[in-house]
């Protein structure tokens, strides 16, 4: 029996703003349209993948998820490593669809974070009034920082030590709206420029509302199964080449090299079992919370050496016909960011490996790259995906 | 031994660590003006912030008091805060300071120029005293 590890059906709630759904109503919509999408029956599901995370009054943790489903499964698998969760996730499924420890599993998010909470997400603070902190985070508490804010640190010492610019940093919005401009679904459409994102108001030096992502509502639903059971199902499987993951801290205050990030742990050995190199990547689907993390990912996983990515971009190599797209679904710069982007990162790589991606289709698109950011460039997950056995 | 300055405060309205067996020493040292970071007597490793082990080697870690200087490593301008204590001091800077004993600690700059201030200028601490168990270090340039 071929256990190869593929991802069969994938399914995306409703977003930008779906008012009419709470957050495990979004896993639940995306959760029937991947079953849907894969033409598998709900009933051969023996394994449940979810990260929680909603947020807000909603219990929606993988045991709780997966008795709402009812998938009396024979492998869970809860791992929250914030929005880098589901590229662990295909690491952790593609051993356990391999090992024989379940046959066909389903990954679900989902979150109502624009409906219920606005756009407070970034700036909102993690601790609001006088309480007491525990635990690491209690050394960050008193000082007023941001989610924004420690995206930011990171920027000013990859400006600081290598020259970047914030115009280098702008391109990478400008590339990723110009793919959510072909998206109907995305919450920002309108073209950018350099000029529009430099002027935009800022909100944690030196990056400003454009480098930022969106807050948006939204879920999202993938199938993994073997090769085996993929022959006669609905969609071209979609096969997962390597996959690994790696973290250097969590809270920021424990961040070491603001210039660079786990994928230099992960990255190499993702490549190593995939058996491809950079140049065979066709799609990059990096996780966009800020311009920022686009460029670091770009350097730490060794598409362009350290330092060299500003210029890089600059040149337009992640854009719409240059060498390494990004973002093809708009990215949550521009499309869809309920909070933790990680799973639609693997969503529209399938979708585009397939050869489904409509007016974004990247031309014989056969290698994509998955990867999700977690924390604040704190765990690092990746994901390589082909349309071709390995 | 490096006394700084320690400010006392009216009322305080912003969050607070949490104290515990480990890191209770830190926050009372900050509230007399000192501020600690921890030493490995098995390897040397400096380490910030206080655990209960070396990250390095395992081994149960000493405390050090440092100088209470060192230079800035990164930071950021905070500009939008939602938080109403925060939101009267903004814009502020939030920082990663390198100190003279090596590690990086977290902090903030309330009430310096942000336009003043520039990666590997030398700051040095001071602290408020947020409740009677508790100083907070911040960081200013040093004069």
């Amino acid at each position: 029996m071929d256990r190869t590890p593929v991802i069969v059906g994938i399914g995306l709630s409703d977003y930008p703003k779906a008012p009419h759904l709470n957050g495990v109503q979004h896993h639940v919509l995306a959760a029937q349209r991947a079953i849907a999408d894969a033409g598998i029956d709900k009933s051969e599901i023996d394994g449940y993948v979810g990260a929680g995370g909603g947020g807000g009054m909603m219990v929606d943790d993988a045991v709780t998820m997966a008795e709402y489903l009812r998938i009396n499964h024979r492998y869970i698998d809860g791992t929250m490593t914030g929005g880098s969760s589901f590229e662990f996730h295909v690491q952790h499924l593609a051993a356990a669809i391999r090992d024989g420890a379940c046959d066909t599993a389903i990954v679900t998010y989902g979150s109502d974070q624009l409906s219920r909470m606005g756009r407070s997400l970034g700036t909102g603070g993690m601790h609001r009034g006088v309480q007491r902190v525990a635990g690491p985070s209690g050394y960050e508490a008193p000082y007023g920082n941001s989610l924004v804010g420690s995206y930011a640190m990171h920027a000013k010492r990859h400006m600081h030590e290598f020259g970047t610019t914030s115009e280098q940093l702008a391109e990478i919005a400008v590339g990723v709206r110009e793919y959510a401009s072909l998206n109907p679904n995305a919450i920002y459409r309108d073209p950018i420029t350099v000029d529009d994102v430099m002027s935009s108001r800022m909100i944690a030096d030196p990056l400003h509302l454009l480098d930022c992502c969106a807050i948006t509502d939204g879920g999202g639903a993938f199938i993994m199964t073997t090769a085996e059971r993929a022959k006669d199902l609905a969609q071209p499987p979609v096969y997962v080449l390597g996959a690994a993951g790696g973290q250097t801290h969590w809270n920021v205050s424990q961040q070491t090299d603001f210039t660079s990030s786990a994928g230099a742990l992960a990255g190499p050995i993702a490549f190593e079992r995939a058996g491809v190199t950079h140049d065979d990547v066709d799609l990059l689907m990096f996780y966009d919370s800020f311009t920022i993390t686009c460029l670091i990912l770009l350097e730490s996983l060794g598409f362009v050496p350290k330092g060299e990515g500003g210029p890089f971009v600059a040149e337009g190599h992640l854009k719409r016909g240059g060498k390494w797209p990004l973002n093809t679904d708009g990215g949550g710069l521009s499309n869809v960011h309920p909070g933790m982007r990680g799973i639609f990162l693997i969503i529209e790589a399938v979708r585009q490996l397939r050869g489904q991606g409509g007016e974004a289709q990247v031309p014989d698109c056969e290698v994509a790259i998955a990867a999700g950011s977690g924390g604040w460039l704190s765990c690092i997950g990746v994901a390589i995906l082909g349309s071709n056995r390995p | 031994m490096s006394i700084h300055e320690v400010i006392e405060v009216e009322e305080w309205a912003k969050p607070l660590p949490g104290l515990d067996a480990v890191n209770e020493e830190y926050w009372k040292a900050a509230r007399e003006g000192r501020l600690l970071i921890q030493q490995c007597p098995a390897c040397g490793h400096r380490q910030w912030y206080p655990r209960a082990l070396c990250t390095v080697c395992a081994a149960d870690p000493d405390w050090l008091e440092t100088s209470g200087r060192g230079t800035l490593h990164t930071f950021t301008v905070i500009r939008q805060q939602g938080i109403p204590a925060f939101k009267a001091e903004l814009p502020y800077a939030v920082v990663m300071v390198e100190l003279e004993e090596g590690p990086l600690v977290f902090g903030s700059m309330p009430g310096v120029d942000v336009d003043t201030i520039e990666i590997g200028m030398a700051l040095e601490v001071y602290f408020l005293a947020a409740a009677d168990d508790t100083g907070v270090p911040y960081w200013r340039p040093i004069a």
